[in-house]
């Protein structure tokens, strides 16, 4: 316990700023659960088998400013996809002036929490805090203790949302390093359907810890593309949980960029009959970078499908892990799961932990696992060059190559095309550290 | 002046010398065929001209247009107008044909100092050239050599070829695994690519090939040497008395 307190110690100032925000009365209560779960768990050490391959270094005993208490206004062009609906959130404040949501259908809610939950939307009261893993997860916690607002949105029942709804998160506004907490709910109704693009971007050595709640109703479908493309200083560390009902639909796309440490934790429940989740992602590592994803699909139902494809492009001393786990439950027979893990090593010093476990209790099931850990194949190589593209060129092309295996499934064009670009010019900076040419 | 010119050349892979002094010089706009049995050093001779980097030349020289040929980078030789075609071409898993050939064109052109090839023109080129091997046209788009077909493999080799136009093509063993048909097609596709300007080396195995490319010169390769060198008659003896003939002939001439 004393142990926790000191650890709370260095977040103290910033706990004690958001606590004196006024909040409606849902996310105070949420910040008192979270601040005395915080209390007893304290910042997580490598002792702890989940976090053995985790350094915080970085942000033990450091002192984050809190974020400003209204939002500064950011050009936010460079991200803007076209046709979105746009929700801005700097240092985790909702920034209404460089939000662009839009005239909506009837019963649609897309805004901040805020307002979610001063409107009394049953929404927010049923599922604000019920995914998240409060007690057991430090982070969870934190992001919990420090909720200030966030992104809500709701989609009622059949109802088809064509424009995709983008969440920014700006953290390290104004190159301070600041510690957030973004926060976002999404419950989508039975038979709705709706995409979301999730960017976390920033330009200083931030703390960001943003936490997400996705519930979903039968025979919805829901596309979910996240984007961390935080400073090369900042830490993020996130948590993201989400339930899904029967004949559901969930497909993310977790693109990891950024981030002198990137840690995502993603728990996924398939709580109905032929729910589906496709869990896909690329995480980029370079210099001494760590990206690590935790991801844990229990098949809670029977006749559930599974399907994860993560890929990792690793160079410098860069560090990634991987822990993917599936379970099974007794009862979840005819369980279809698949989980794939395959990393590229472009340097000798770059390290990748891939962990995938299988806890099956039920007899009827196909799943599957693998994972790789292998560099470029050399004759691929040999075969471009000799057809006259350049040394460089040969492995960036086959190098973004199998980073487009992940790409490809972004489902908006315009940030499908845009991440092409961000992803190229990343390698292209990785084989030309320089800049010689 | 001769556009290849190989010197006395010995090459070795992992100490064992495989090229015992290979001496061959090669004129603008000629054909040859460079034949022998499995082992006898060939497919090493195809990959030391194109600069795979675990061949160590331990000895002699090559000589192309006038340069050293060793001081070039592999991708240097490409863009010189050097053209290897793979006895087994590798697929390239999320690159498509088209961007990869066109990636390969627009290096050449560059090097060449001359623009990039503009989409409409690249297009054009490509529908122009895929007849020449009657490859079809969904093959463009999918990635380079994925799911092909061993033929459609060999075919895509030559579609390369006709692409990118070089001064001296190698075709390292691209009859191997041909069907009858494959073959007329890949020898068709060569013949209508053959220019007082450009020269081939074949490499092969068996004499097939060379009824439908017919070579100005016919070299037999064994055990790293060039043990005669003929017309296409060679080729057309080697086919009735295969190559034991020609095996014994040096130990023989040893021990007189």
């Amino acid at each position: 316990m004393t142990q926790a307190s000191t650890d709370t110690g260095a977040f103290a100032s910033a706990l004690d700023a958001v606590a004196g925000l006024p909040a409606p009365e849902l996310l105070q209560d949420l910040r008192t659960r979270g601040r005395e779960s915080f209390a007893t768990l304290g910042l997580p050490n490598r002792r702890q088998e989940d976090w053995r391959f985790t350094g915080l270094k970085g942000i033990e005993g450091e002192v984050f400013a809190s974020p400003a208490a209204v939002a500064p206004r950011i050009d936010v062009t460079p991200w803007r996809v076209s046709n979105a609906r746009l929700l801005v959130f700097v240092d985790g404040i909702f920034a209404p002036d460089i939000s662009e949501i839009g005239d909506l259908p009837d019963g649609v809610v897309v805004s901040n929490l805020v307002l979610g939950a001063t409107s009394g939307s049953e929404a927010v009261a049923q599922h604000l805090g019920s995914l998240a893993p409060l007690e057991e997860h430090p982070f969870a916690a934190l992001n919990s203790a420090l909720i200030a607002d966030g992104a809500f949105i709701h989609v009622p029942a059949g109802m088809e949302l064509d424009r995709p709804i983008q969440l920014v998160f700006i953290s390290g506004s104004g190159g301070r390093a600041t510690l957030s907490a973004p926060r976002i709910l999404i419950v989508a109704e039975n038979g709705s359907r709706a995409t979301v693009l999730e960017q976390h971007v920033g330009d200083s050595a931030s703390l960001s810890c943003p936490v997400s709640e996705i519930v979903i109703g039968e025979g919805a479908v829901l596309n979910h593309l996240i984007v961390q493309e935080e400073n090369l200083s900042a830490h993020h560390l996130a948590v993201r949980e989400m339930k899904l009902a029967a004949d559901s639909r969930y497909s993310a796309q977790s693109i990891s960029l950024g981030g002198a440490l990137a840690r995502t934790d993603i728990g996924v429940v398939l709580d109905g009959e032929r729910a589906e989740a496709s869990l896909d992602g690329l995480y980029l590592g370079d210099g001494s970078q760590q990206a690590n994803t935790h991801l844990t699909v229990r098949h809670a139902s029977p006749n559930c499908n599974s399907h994860q494809l993560y890929k990792g492009i690793l160079a410098g001393r860069a560090k990634a892990v991987f822990n993917g786990r599936i379970i099974v439950d007794q009862d979840a027979q005819k369980t279809d799961a698949k989980q794939s893990n395959r990393n590229l090593l472009l340097s000798d010093d770059a390290v990748v932990n891939s962990n995938p476990q299988l806890e099956i209790f039920a007899d009827d099931v196909r799943c599957t696992h693998g994972s790789t850990v292998g560099q470029l194949d050399e004759e691929a190589v040999f075969y471009l060059r000799s057809r006259g593209i350049g040394h460089d060129e040969a492995i960036q092309l086959l190098t973004l190559a199998f980073a487009g295996e992940i790409l490809e499934r972004v489902p908006v064009i315009e940030l499908r095309d845009r991440l092409e670009r961000v992803v190229a010019a990343r390698l292209a900076a990785i084989a030309d550290p320089e800049g010689k040419k | 002046m001769a556009l290849l010119e190989l010197t006395n050349l010995h090459v070795s892979v992992d100490g064992n010398e495989i090229l015992k002094g290979i001496d061959l010089t090669v004129n603008p706009g000629e054909v040859h065929a460079i034949m022998g049995p499995n082992g006898s050093g060939k497919s090493t001779l195809a990959s030391v001209l194109a600069g795979r980097e675990e061949y160590e030349v331990t000895a002699g020289e090559i000589h192309y247009a006038g340069q050293d040929l060793l001081e070039l980078d592999a991708e240097i030789r490409a863009r010189e107008g050097l053209f290897l075609a793979f006895q087994y071409p590798v697929e390239i898993p999320g690159v498509s044909n088209t961007y990869f050939l066109r990636a390969a064109l627009n290096a050449i052109r560059s090097h060449r100092g001359e623009e990039e090839i503009d989409a409409m023109d690249f297009l054009a080129l490509v529908r122009e050239k895929v007849k020449v091997v009657k490859l079809d046209e969904s093959l463009l788009k999918r990635p380079v050599n994925e799911g092909f077909s061993g033929g459609e493999k060999k075919r895509n080799e030559i579609f390369h070829l006709a692409v990118l136009e070089p001064r001296l093509a190698i075709l390292d063993e691209t009859d191997s695994g041909l069907d009858i048909d494959a073959l007329k097609i890949v020898a068709d596709g060569v013949n209508s690519l053959r220019d007082p300007e450009r020269s081939f080396v074949l490499i092969t195995h068996y004499q097939r090939l060379l009824n439908y490319i017919v070579p100005d010169f016919v070299h037999v390769l064994i055990d790293g040497r060039i043990v005669r060198s003929g017309d296409r008659e060679l080729a057309l003896q080697l086919e009735d008395q295969g190559y034991e003939w020609l095996e014994v002939e040096p130990a023989q001439a040893a021990s007189a």
